[in-house]
């Protein structure tokens, strides 16, 4: 399938084009709310919430009956509320720890909610059909309806995140000193953790449990190596989120048996991999090169120091001194002709002999300045 | 009861102490969240596993699985080391990757065997008995019960060796890196057999509720003692508890085994943490209810003994003037002269109260000393 008939089935197929919405909108909502709970280090809780859902929403359909998607999520989003409560309390009341009351709550809900499951599927009647696919969500099952109720619960999330855009962002990095200010710190928490809870659970259907989590957490930390800011980084979570879900999930339309879910982790995880490496200042290979660079200017300083401190000794600065003698004060045996090499191309020394290297002019003068300035930082 | 229904609950309470026993230092190390991360990652493992050596019940396909929960752990750590995301986030951008991966490479290329993603993730403990190990014609039991056996095996043998270093690493990580242990091998050894547990108990019970299984015994035993001992002990003893009450919930609902065994843990889990008897909610509102009449019938005494004698005496020991003086509301006041009444502290006679002889001395204890 070429890019063409691609974009042209975007545009007119109408599954396709559902199953990108919901993909991109999935995408936005969690990879926007999700950068707070990065933020706040509280990745691990959306992998608890997305678990704990199951019950609520094998609840909801036992109750009800009904598989619209609304009820289903709202049965998700209690579900997955009162699992937070309960770690909360759990950490607040005794002396269990945030990790073992997350992989408790997530895994004893996850089990509740497969039991109800395993109940529900064994009704006489089949209308039970489908509501597995929250397991590991199922992006072509998608309905126009379904996309229209994600884009509205994740409009009316990031509203209320863009209204309380100050509260947040002090409840992220300051929460003491929000309450000094008097704001109603917890009623904020609430609130933002409501909003983490939406979020999750409107990709519940899309991707799954299993790894809605990855959903909050890939995109808010690809975005975190690119700026330091809470605005943009928001900005390109969600730009990240959207991204993944539309690939992913026009890769597995186009590629047979290729799940979407997986498929949507795949490619936000990508997103993150690059980001790590490439993004400026803080990617892992601009960092390499930094280093590198510093580790040679130090290495070119040293053996002009050297150099210098060789020459004092004689009358003359411009005094030559042996290799051997320069390898003899160099930390690294290997580098020195190397380094000689360099300076020689920049003209801070020169070669008298065959092994005998100068300084010259420019080379004293640079050697006083580095002393001056002390090693390591002529920066 | 069948000779299968027998099997079941062996297998499951096996399973459980198996699980057990390494997440009890899980969850006193904090990396609770590790046995998600690598019951999840295993998937892969046994996938990749699969394609190589093409059997299923091969136990090749352990140590493979093993090998891939802690290349697991070493690359959310390689991930910290780089500084550049959030360490529980590390975590949670891992395993969903390689999780990710294996469900793909099921669902492309061996999703006419008999490895189903539903099966790998939820298990399927009702089947276990049906897989039997066979010698020379002689049936021996279900396999899983000898998979399992031997995990429990290793499980113990490590625990039993390295108790000491297990114990030191685990209270006090500083004290044993001066004592010269080596912390990364303890954690790796640790993270193996949990990777290796997790693989075992990952057929039977599924990845998620690997983690109920390893998480919630040992988290319910450690609001029961202070003890390392006791608390490995009695996590294996909750275990077996909810794998086997589990089935029997199963068995009356028509429902995954699994799941129930998950939801009798979460259960007992609450029923510890309600009534545990020095940590539980209960004892501890009980004790709050406690130490707050007692302080305020000290702080009663306190005041009358300070009064007496004095020229205000009069005013300052009616029952109306506590009310503003110490700041009590009405019928708290009432309910702690009550309370002060019953344990012979003073009398309380027509709106004046007095200090008995016992009710002075404890009041002057009180100021004096502080602990009692």
């Amino acid at each position: 399938m070429d890019i063409l008939s691609l974009l042209n089935d975007l545009l007119f197929d109408y599954t396709l084009r559902t199953v990108a919405l919901g993909s991109a909108v999935l995408g936005i909502v969690s990879g926007a709310l999700g950068s707070y709970a990065v933020l706040r280090k509280q990745s691990l809780l959306g992998d608890a919430m997305s678990h704990a859902a199951l019950p609520g929403i094998a609840i909801a359909f036992l109750l009800t009956g009904s598989k619209i998607s609304l009820v289903l999520i709202l049965g998700a989003a209690i579900a997955g509320w009162i699992a937070t409560l309960i770690i909360m309390s759990i950490v607040r009341t005794t002396r269990i720890k945030y990790d073992t009351a997350l992989g408790m709550i997530l895994s004893v809900f996850f089990g509740f909610g497969l039991v109800l499951l395993t109940i529900i599927q064994k009704r006489p009647d089949a209308t039970q059909a489908g509501l597995d696919k929250f397991l590991f969500g199922q992006a072509a099952a998608l309905l126009e309806r379904d996309v229209i109720t994600m884009a509205l619960l994740g409009s009316v999330a990031i509203a209320t995140m863009l209204v309380f855009w100050k509260q947040f962002k002090l409840l992220s990095f300051d929460p003491d000193f929000g309450a000094t200010l008097g704001f109603p710190m917890r009623f904020l928490d609430v609130v933002l953790t409501t909003l983490i809870v939406i979020a999750i659970v409107t990709g519940l259907q899309t991707v799954g449990v299993v790894l809605m989590s990855a959903m909050i957490v890939a995109p808010a930390s690809a975005a975190r190596q690119w700026t330091d800011r809470l605005g943009p980084m928001i900005f390109l979570s969600a730009a990240f989120g959207a991204l993944a879900g539309v690939s992913g999930a026009l890769l597995s339309s186009s590629i047979s048996r290729l799940p979407t879910g997986p498929t949507i982790v795949l490619c936000v995880s990508a997103i993150v991999v690059l980001s790590i490496f490439l993004a400026p200042a803080r990617g892992l290979v601009w960092s390499w090169f930094r280093d590198r660079r510093n580790r040679g200017r130090l290495r070119l300083e040293g053996m002009l120091e050297d150099l210098y401190s060789l020459a004092l000794q004689h009358k003359d600065p411009g005094h030559a001194h042996p290799v051997s003698v320069l390898r003899l004060m160099s930390a690294d045996k290997g580098g020195v002709d190397n380094s000689l090499r360099k300076l020689e191309e920049q003209g801070l020394v020169r070669r008298v002999k065959s092994e005998d290297w100068a300084l010259t002019k420019e080379g004293i003068e640079h050697a006083r300045q580095i002393i001056k300035l002390g090693v390591g930082e002529g920066q | 009861m069948s000779g299968e229904q027998i099997e079941i609950q062996i297998i499951a309470s096996l399973v459980a102490v198996t699980c057990a026993i390494p997440g009890v230092f899980l969850v006193l190390r904090r990396m609770a969240m590790m046995s998600d991360a690598i019951s999840h990652a295993i998937l892969l493992g046994i996938v990749l596993a699969f394609f190589a050596i093409h059997d299923i019940s091969s136990p090749l396909l352990i140590i493979g699985a093993a090998l891939s929960g802690v290349l697991t752990v070493s690359i959310v750590e390689l991930l910290n080391k780089t500084k550049l995301v959030k360490e529980d986030a590390a975590i949670g951008l891992v395993f969903p990757v390689l999780f990710s991966i294996g469900v793909i490479l099921i669902a492309r290329y061996a999703w006419s065997i008999h490895l189903d993603v539903h099966a790998v993730l939820l298990g399927e403990l009702a089947f276990a008995p049906f897989d039997r190990l066979t010698v020379g014609g002689f049936d021996l039991g279900p396999k899983s019960l000898y998979v399992m056996g031997t995990i429990l095996l290793i499980n113990l043998i490590f625990i039993l060796l390295f108790y000491k270093e297990l114990k030191i690493s685990t209270f006090d990580a500083g004290l044993a890196a001066a004592l010269g242990f080596s912390p990364g091998l303890i954690h790796y050894g640790l993270m193996g057999l949990v990777s290796v547990t997790a693989v075992g108990a990952f057929d039977a019970v599924g990845s998620i509720l690997v983690v109920a299984l390893m998480v919630t015994p040992p988290a319910a035993a450690y609001l029961l003692t202070d003890k390392l001992s006791y608390m490995i002990i009695l996590s294996a003893v909750i275990g077996v508890v909810s794998a086997i009450s589990g089935f029997w919930l199963a068995i009356l609902l028509d429902a995954n085994i699994a799941g129930s065994m998950a939801t009798m843990a979460g259960l007992v889990f609450l029923i510890v943490f309600l009534f545990a008897p020095d940590r539980g909610i209960v004892a501890i509102a009980r004790r709050r209810s406690r130490q707050r009449w007692e302080f305020a019938g000290k702080m009663l005494a306190i005041h009358l003994l300070n009064h007496e004698g004095t020229p205000d005496e009069k005013r300052e020991s009616q029952v109306e003037h506590l009310e503003e003086n110490l700041c009590w509301k009405e019928g708290f006041a009432n309910k702690v002269i009550k309370y002060a009444e019953s344990k012979g502290i003073l009398i309380h006679d027509r709106g004046m109260l007095r200090l008995t002889g016992y009710g002075r001395e404890y009041a002057m204890k009180s100021v004096t000393d502080e602990s009692t």
